[in-house]
């Protein structure tokens, strides 16, 4: 079974994400901030990130960038799922190393075409 | 709804499209009615069809048909074939064709134009090969309504979010608003027209590969016999026939044979 981490501050998207992703099988892990992701991403990489952008403590970009510059970082494949919809933040992103890149609002559909494109499923 | 009314909707509605109609789809007959009655400032579905028994009336009926047909589709809908085009069926035709440098495919429902743009996304990733080439890519739909969003090329965050991965997004299309647009790079590779499969498809030229992909579904057997026949006539020895997951030729037409390990694909049985 693949793990993936849920980086979000809200519980609620955390709950509705958890759901989904349970549903395609993966085991879920959950960090309100980017500080709490990066040190479960230390203990154990996850093979798979589900990652908020804005959040207190430390932003999803921030995050992004040190999980990256861990050993091991580059192996997650990590999906961003934000309402930053525009251009600019899409492309800082995926130079940030992001795999995929979510608009908010989303849904189970949404989750799995993604996740399917970057090979998760 | 009467039944006989039904019947005489239904009836219309597959002369017209070859779209078959069940009685267990009277609700969504009367659903998807009830606007276009509404429109033309009529009480209810009682007159519009008492309208269109007292007379033929073109444009209604074109209409009634549309509000009819499933438009539904994605970009690089189930992958797989799309896979299949780029890496067996394209490296084919860029062999097969490099004397005269030129192809068509043909997207035969093409709907609100997420196949062929998908189509040629793939074509513009691969431009390097295909310098100094001519290739076209042509979008028919019955639809009018549907057909006018595809030229538009604009579509919601929504649609663009299932099926088109982060960095197609970025590369051919730029953000309108809520929207995304297709820029020039894929919208000036499509030619769309308004097309009924139940016509002559000679008009239409001849192409290479054809994409005939969840519309035949809604269709008879008759229909569907009809098309695919039509089809086979346009394509060359070596051309192929791309159709829905949920869709065959087995049964249907003996023109069409399914090439073994590339699945939703089809070769012309008269290539041997
Ligand atoms: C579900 S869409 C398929 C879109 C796309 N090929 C795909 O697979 O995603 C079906 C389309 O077939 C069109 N259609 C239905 N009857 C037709 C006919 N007789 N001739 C041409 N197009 C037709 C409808 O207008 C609709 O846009």
């Amino acid at each position: 079974m693949k793990t993936c981490l849920i980086v979000d501050d809200s519980k609620v998207i955390r709950m509705v994400a958890r759901k989904i992703l349970q549903e395609l099988e993966f085991e879920t892990i959950e960090a309100a901030d980017g500080k709490i992701a990066l040190e479960a991403c230390q203990s154990k990489m996850p093979e798979a990130v589900l990652l908020d952008w804005n959040m207190p403590v430390m932003s999803g970009i921030e995050f992004l960038r040190e999980m990256r510059a861990l050993p091991g970082g580059d192996a997650p494949v990590v999906v961003f799922c934000t309402t930053e919809n525009d251009i600019e933040h899409i492309q800082e992103a995926i130079e940030a190393g992001a795999n995929e890149y979510i608009m908010k609002p989303f849904d189970s559909e949404i989750i799995q075409v993604k996740f399917a494109q970057v090979g998760l499923l | 709804m009467k039944p006989e009314d039904f019947d005489f909707i239904s009836k219309l509605i597959n002369e017209q499209s070859g779209l078959v109609l069940t009685r267990d789809k009277a609700y969504l007959l009367e659903s998807r009615l009830m606007p276009v009655a509404r429109k033309r400032g009529l009480n209810g579905l009682e007159d519009l069809i008492a309208g269109m028994r007292a007379r033929v009336d073109k444009e209604l009926t074109q209409e009634v048909m549309e509000a009819m047909t499933t438009n539904e589709s994605f970009f690089f809908r189930d992958i797989k074939p799309f896979e299949i085009f780029r890496e067996n069926i394209l490296p084919h035709l860029l062999q097969s064709r490099a004397d005269k440098k030129s192809f068509r495919i043909w997207c035969a429902a093409a709907s609100s134009g997420q196949e062929p743009y998908s189509l040629a996304i793939i074509l513009n990733e691969e431009a390097s090969k295909l310098a100094g080439w001519r290739t076209e890519i042509v979008g028919t739909d019955i639809s009018v309504d549907i057909l006018n969003k595809a030229k538009a090329g604009l579509y919601s965050q929504f649609e663009v979010q299932r099926g088109l991965p982060i960095q197609l997004l970025l590369k051919y299309f730029t953000k309108q608003g809520d929207m995304w647009q297709a820029n020039s790079k894929i919208a000036s590779m499509v030619q769309y027209k308004e097309y009924n499969l139940l016509d002559s498809l000679l008009p239409l030229g001849k192409f290479d590969v054809v994409f005939c992909r969840n519309v035949l579904i809604y269709f008879d057997q008759k229909n569907k016999t009809k098309v695919l026949e039509g089809i086979s006539t346009l394509l060359p020895d070596d051309g192929v026939l791309f159709m829905g997951g949920a869709e065959t030729v087995l049964g249907i037409s003996d023109k069409f044979k399914p090439v073994s390990g590339q699945r939703g694909v089809y070769s012309l049985t008269r290539n041997g």
